[in-house]
């Protein structure tokens, strides 16, 4: 089939999205990309605004060639358009069938859509049904609670980051770094760079586990051989920098009246527990936190698309979907990196497309994503989050951020209902029924409840609608709004 | 100050000039440049707590910077619930911290939906 007619749609302008709304185009389809954001680049090409043109972006980033490129490429495709500023915020299955597409499809999918400045009112509705939909939504950092984490001055290491590259702007003058995973060196690397004092990076895994995850299969780590040179550079950095990168330690606690003063730092056992007496507290005044990646899985689901065990979308060799006509790519995918979005993006977008995926770039694309992929079995290995953790929560540990609810509310409602279903807790506890629609605490109530369901990965609308917006909205969206489909 | 903006004169980076931008936060001008956000504005000029929470009141701002925690959200020129972490900051904004809980009166979250579906 000639893939002239075919309009795919990729939502999402990070590494995935780009390299899929590139792909999609060299093979012949019309392309709209849909970003939240009003610059292009995701997290990980997070940038100064054109408002701000910075004369040495290279500085803060790795690979920004290949950013310019792709963004260059798209801005100049005659057959693709993107959107900045446009929020998805549903995603509806339909079927018309006065609507059959090129590809012979009857059934597809409508996103509702909202373009215009962040949460403003009165923002262009607008909704795509595409011929083929590439899923890029990224992720975003997973922080476990503890006590004082909802202190300002504890911010994300996502935060920090964000904060860093796109306002920068230093969170603090001595700061603290902890969680898990390889992110956090990146991260302090901002953090110098703002100016900022790191007093320490602090690794949840052990040296045991970390040994385990990345050198079992060394052959892998040759094929992810770009990421090993970026993580060496930053590892560099540190050493310059005399900033000590410590294993086996958290941070277990914030303290401060009004704000962070102080962290106590304790060592970890392999299970991630606190050994005790090993307590010690550094002056800070700021703290950034991460322990891993929760993907942004709402319009995945909605359309229906199968989860892996661990709930990531599941997907074949070419990117595509259990859902006919919808393809994903990056970190909703698993948590591997941007070469590894960057590859899976190129062979989504072609597939997407109805490109062949034996000629042109597509083979190469195809090699390296299956080079990257070992890459996330690894980071899961090595910096997986390990259970023990829940020893350093007190009974007064805010576990919910929106609702403050408590570790000791939620054990007593647990008590008290003989629950451990997290939809149930949640309602008695009120933990997780805030405006983050429990983003930042539903796995951890998972975790604490030991209920793997995908319930809490669940939002039939993406982020909160104004009232207003929500009339403004064309066809049978309304509908949809007020009554969440269960898929 | 804790936290703070690295003057374009002294950033490696060498971001373009400062364009000074004003906004009025609790009727006090904050200063910041063109292109940062409201919340990059507050950082910037060493504020980091700006909202007092709904149940017990406790101070916030920031937290995980990208959108997703809802800890950041301010009144901005008179309407609520905006996320200062992605508004970009227009000179003269009014910026009112905010109390209370999240959503229009009246609105509704209906808690049999998880959530806040039609929060606002
Ligand atoms: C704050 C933050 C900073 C990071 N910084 C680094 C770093 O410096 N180095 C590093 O190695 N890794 C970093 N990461 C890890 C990073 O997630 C990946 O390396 C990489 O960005 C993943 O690419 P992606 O294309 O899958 O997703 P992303 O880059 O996350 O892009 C997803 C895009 O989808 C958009 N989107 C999501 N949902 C919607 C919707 N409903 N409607 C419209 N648009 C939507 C988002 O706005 C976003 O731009 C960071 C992660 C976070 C959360
Ligand atoms: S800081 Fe999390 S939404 Fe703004």
């Amino acid at each position: 089939m000639s893939g002239q007619e075919r309009h795919v749609v990729v939502v999402g302008a990070g590494p995935a999205g780009l390299a899929a709304a590139r792909a999609a185009a060299d093979a012949g389809a019309r392309v709209t990309v849909l970003d939240a954001a009003d610059v292009l680049g995701g997290q990980y090409w997070r940038h100064l605004p054109d408002e701000r043109p910075a004369g040495r972006e290279h500085l803060l980033h790795h690979k920004w060639d290949t950013y310019r490129a792709l963004s260059d490429a798209l801005r100049a495709h005659p057959a693709v358009t993107v959107v900045p500023t446009a929020q998805v915020w549903s995603l509806e299955q339909v079927s018309s069938p006065g609507l059959v597409s090129s590809s012979g499809r009857r059934d597809g999918v409508r996103l509702n859509v909202l373009v215009g400045e962040p949460d403003a009112a009165g923002r262009a509705a607008r909704t795509f049904e595409p011929d083929a939909l590439v899923l890029a939504t990224g992720a975003h950092d997973r922080t476990l609670p503890f006590p004082g984490w909802q202190l300002p001055g504890v911010y994300s290491a996502g935060a920090a980051q964000a904060l860093a590259k796109g306002e920068r702007v230093a969170v603090g003058r001595r700061v603290v770094v902890a969680g898990a995973g390889p992110f956090l060196l990146p991260v302090a690397s901002s953090l110098l760079r703002t100016g900022a004092t790191v007093l320490g990076v602090h690794e949840a895994s052990r040296t045991g586990s970390l040994a385990r995850g990345w050198l079992d299969r060394p052959w892998e780590l040759a094929g992810a051989v770009g990421k090993a040179g970026e993580l060496a550079g930053y590892v560099g950095e540190l050493v310059r920098h005399r900033v000590p990168w410590r294993p086996g330690e958290a941070v277990v606690a914030a303290h401060g009246d009004g704000q962070v003063e102080a962290v106590t730092v304790a060592r970890l056992d392999a299970r991630w527990a606190p050994v005790p007496g090993t307590e010690r507290q550094v002056e800070a005044d700021a703290v950034a936190v991460s322990h891993g990646f929760t993907p942004r899985l709402e319009l995945a689901i909605a359309a229906g698309c199968a989860l892996t065990a661990s709930r990531f979308v599941i997907v074949d060799d070419t990117q595509a979907t259990s859902v006919p006509g919808v393809w994903a790519a990056g970190e909703i995918t698993g948590i591997g990196g941007a070469d590894a979005a960057l590859a899976e993006g190129a062979v989504a977008g072609a597939a997407a497309a109805g490109g062949d995926l034996g000629a042109g770039a597509a083979p190469r694309a195809i090699r390296s994503r299956d080079r990257a992929r070992g890459f996330a079995a690894r980071i899961e290995a090595a910096h997986g989050i390990r259970g023990g953790w829940v020893r350093w929560l007190r009974d007064d540990t805010v576990v919910c951020r929106c609702e403050e609810t408590t570790y000791g509310r939620v054990r007593e409602v647990v008590e008290l209902t003989g629950s451990h279903e997290t939809r149930s807790v949640k309602l008695t506890s009120r933990a997780g029924l805030g405006p983050c629609q429990a983003r930042m605490c539903g796995r951890t109530l998972q975790d604490l409840l030991d209920d793997g369901g995908t319930g809490v990965d669940r939002r039939p609308i993406v982020v909160p609608v104004r009232l207003g917006d929500l009339a403004a909205t064309p066809t049978s969206s309304t509908h949809t709004a007020s009554q969440p489909q269960e898929t | 100050m804790t936290s703070r903006r690295i003057p374009a004169a002294a950033d490696p980076v060498r971001p373009g000039p400062d364009r000074p931008l004003t906004i009025w936060v609790d009727g006090e001008p904050v200063t910041g440049t063109a292109g940062q956000t409201i919340a990059g504005v507050l950082l910037g000029a060493g504020r980091r707590q700006w909202r007092s929470t709904g149940q017990s009141g406790a101070p916030r701002g920031v937290f995980c910077g990208i959108g997703v925690c809802f800890d950041c959200v301010v009144e901005v020129n008179g309407l609520r619930d905006v996320r200062a972490c992605l508004r970009r900051a227009q000179d003269g904004d009014v910026v009112a911290p905010q109390g209370g809980p999240f959503g229009e009166p009246g609105a509704g979250r209906s808690d049999e939906h998880d959530g806040p579906e039609v929060a606002r």
